[in-house]
């Protein structure tokens, strides 16, 4: 079992928590993910690791409430447990492999979509603590979807949109990331994590720019260490495991349109156990949605 | 019965059994194991005990059987297997001990595989369990992946008084006896539960959710966490697939996904909270045991199931009980008939396949006749799922994380077959890590090997 130690809301629907899982803690990299699972019954669920303090033996995942599993783990409290917390699996970011030299030569930016805000803060904070500037744009739909504002503001030069401008700049990641190229900010690297058709727009924005991108994918898993190829993505052509061979791919290279398609193959068998989950004894089907 | 026929075993109707994941084989009862067991003549010099990767004292055991001493027979096989109950289920008997035994030259072999289920499965019922060492050593040794191998090695090394962890990646212990082989040929909680708690009583501890090579490597195990040496046996790994246009469509699977769905987090039961595909009509590529579990799965989930494979019945790799139970419960083999393309509707799932005619041209290097596509027999077969079951090939997860453990041209790790020596000091391999995909049996001889192998190692260092 693993612990939770803190738990809270930071928007409507998305969850952090921290979470005791000590030989994670001691082992991951920015860009890495883990599995967890909710209690004995439940599904193995992929997430990104938002932060991690090796000392404490602790990780922090961010989640967003979207089905009957993630639906059920954003209702446990601090003091509460975890069945199953494993990893970190994946490939560290690209970047903790380069030369602090290098990567100080270069102008890096990240854009960070909704809840995929959180896997680029380890890769922010990592670069500050190695003395590496870097830019993040945060993408959400409006200001009360914002996340990690402040932990954001300590680590890199901060730039919010919002799809209704309610908050910071006005629009999606991509007119953001237009408008600070056209201000003359001529970045030589990016990162964009955050929901595949955000990934897609911005790998098209980028190739028209000529800057090298990297996207994190999350498609459908479920051992995460390589053994089931749920988690198939073509790449340039080559059929590679998001699990062992990323999460992180060249963007430039990447079928969205297959992996958003591959993303829809359990899509009414989650609606319905979400259903279920949330409307409990009045679930008695007969919408025609369920059976 | 005359001596020559070997005591037939009950099993569920096919008709019954195709639409449910209880167990196909039922089993002996007392009696029927009894009158099976004065069949062994008992031989002085006994081939069915060579025949046998761990060993086990076959005639000893079923001499126990006759007198009607279920104990005694236990204690004698798990002298030399740690998973009785499952071997009895899934070793291929045919091949191995009942393949030499004298018996069979005029008649039936006598039937070892199912005595040696039924005394584990009656042992259980009688809460008997193996026995353990009395003294323990204190030296620790790492067994990596709860396998078959890594669940064999660690009980022999825990028997010898080595104080030994199994660290395993999944949230259950079991590698492919858990995710891969289906509930209907080895259920899950009543039979492989049980061996692997009969494991732990012998001392041995559990460590689940941690990836080797991830979590931590093996140079930290041995450095940091005092471990004297290593055993691995991760298992086999990343599925094939054909590399035919349509892959990617949704609808196809890997066996793999399509088993651990299933097996593993229970996808075949309503309740489950982890979807599984239920198709209507599915294609199931491939003619290995894999191959013939995913397609068996596949009718109980509710479709029509055809299995197709590029050579003939004669080379497919399955156990002949395995496809004859697949035939009798109505899965259509399709054989000579390789896939060449796989399509899709608009939306992009699976629609059908299109495959081609094969022919047996000369044997190949590995002694089957390789198969030659028949130009211009192309035909379509409808359907909304496609499993590929084309085999595996190996993790790169341990060996690209530890220095010094040398791998082979196909990826795997090298290792000494008589005593599971790597080229790294205190680190053993064992299993499909070692063989590329092979049986439970074989992974077992091989952990057995091994556990000898570590003791010798750790008794000279």
């Amino acid at each position: 079992m693993f612990k939770i130690l803190e738990a809270n809301e930071l928007a409507t629907n998305i969850f952090q928590m921290v979470v005791e899982a000590p030989r994670v803690a001691q082992a991951c990299l920015p860009g890495q993910f883990l599995i967890i699972r909710v209690d004995n019954e439940g599904e193995r669920i992929p997430l990104t690791i938002c932060d991690y303090d090796r000392e404490k033996g602790t990780v922090e995942i961010v989640v967003q409430a979207i089905g009957a599993e993630t639906f059920a783990l954003s209702k446990l409290k601090a003091g509460d447990s975890l069945a199953d917390v494993v990893g970190p699996l994946g490939r560290p970011s690209d970047l903790c492999e380069e030369s602090i030299e290098e990567l100080k030569k270069k102008k890096i930016v990240f854009i960070a979509g909704g809840v995929g805000t959180a896997p680029v803060y380890p890769q922010a904070k990592w670069l500050k603590e190695h003395g590496v500037d870097c830019d993040v744009i945060i993408g959400a739909k409006t200001k009360d979807l914002v996340i990690l504002e402040d932990r954001f503001k300590a680590v890199c030069n901060l730039h919010i949109t919002t799809d209704d401008g309610s908050y910071g700049r006005s629009g999606m990641v991509t007119k953001a990331l237009q408008d600070l190229w056209d201000e003359g900010n001529k970045y030589d690297h990016c990162v964009a994590i955050g929901p595949m058709i955000m990934m897609k727009f911005v790998c098209k924005l980028t190739q028209e720019l000529g800057i090298p991108t990297v996207v994190s994918m999350n498609p459908i898993m479920v051992d995460g260490t390589g053994m089931c190829g749920a988690c198939r993505l073509t790449v340039g052509g080559e059929v590679k495991f998001a699990c062992v061979d990323g999460p992180e791919f060249d963007g430039h290279k990447v079928d969205f349109d297959q992996a958003m398609n591959r993303m829809r193959l359990y899509k009414t068998e989650e609606g319905r156990l979400l259903l279920k989950a949330q409307e409990g004894d009045t679930h008695h089907g007969g919408c025609g949605n369920c059976n | 019965m005359d001596g020559f026929v070997r005591v037939p075993v009950r099993e569920q109707d096919p008709k019954v059994r195709a639409t449910n994941f209880g167990e196909v084989c039922l089993g002996y009862n007392k009696e029927e194991a009894e009158s099976e067991a004065q069949r062994c003549l008992n031989c002085k010099n006994p081939k069915c005990v060579q025949g046998c990767p761990v060993s086990i004292n076959i005639p000893a055991f079923i001499q126990q059987v006759k007198e009607g001493n279920v104990e005694g027979a236990y204690q004698i096989i798990s002298q030399s297997s740690a998973l009785p109950a499952v071997c009895g289920r899934v070793c291929p008997q045919e091949s191995q001990c009942e393949g030499q035994c004298v018996r069979g030259i005029k008649g039936d072999a006598v039937s070892i595989g199912k005595l040696e289920r039924y005394v584990a499965d009656t042992a259980r019922e009688m809460g008997i369990k193996p026995e353990g060492s009395k003294e323990k050593n204190g030296k620790k040794v790492a067994v990596i992946g709860s396998g078959p191998s890594g669940l064999t090695c660690a009980g022999d090394l825990a028997k010898m008084g080595y104080d030994v962890t199994i660290f395993e990646a999944l949230h259950e212990a079991g590698g492919v006896l858990v995710y891969g082989i289906p509930e209907f040929r080895l259920p899950k909680d009543a039979v492989v539960k049980k061996e692997i708690e009969n494991v732990k009583s012998l001392g041995v501890k559990l460590e689940t959710d941690v990836v080797i090579g991830k979590s931590v490597k093996i140079d930290e195990l041995m450095e940091k966490e005092g471990f004297e040496a290593v055993f691995i046996g991760s298992g086999a790994g990343l599925p094939r697939f054909m590399n035919i246009p349509g892959e990617q469509a949704m609808g196809v699977f890997s066996a793999n996904e399509f088993l651990t769905r299933s097996n593993l987090m229970k996808a075949f039961s309503e309740d489950s909270r982890t979807p599984i595909m239920r198709p209507k009509k599915c294609v199931v590529v491939g003619g290995g045991n894999v191959a013939m579990d995913a397609a068996r799965t596949a009718l109980r989930l509710g479709a029509e199931v055809h299995v197709v494979y590029r050579r003939g019945e004669e080379e497919l790799p399955a156990r002949k009980e395995e496809v004859g139970h697949a035939k009798e419960e109505g899965i259509i083999f399709d054989l000579l008939t390789n896939p060449v393309e796989i399509h899709a509707d608009e939306n992009g799932w699976v629609t059908g396949i299109t495959c081609i005619r094969m022919e047996l041209g000369e044997p190949d290097e590995s002694g089957r006749r390789s198969p030659v596509e028949v130009p211009g027999s192309e035909f379509e077969i409808e359907c909304d799922a496609v499993i590929m079951s084309l085999g595996t090939s190996p993790n790169p997860l341990i060996s690209s994380t530890t220095e010094g453990l040398e791998i082979n041209r196909r990826k795997c790790i090298v290792a000494q077959e008589e005593n599971g020596q790597t080229s790294k000091p205190g680190v053993f391999a064992g299993g499909d890590a070692v063989t590329g995909a092979a049986t439970v049996i074989l992974a077992m001889g091989a952990g057995k090997a091994a556990a000898k192998g570590i003791d010798e190692y750790l008794s000279n260092k």
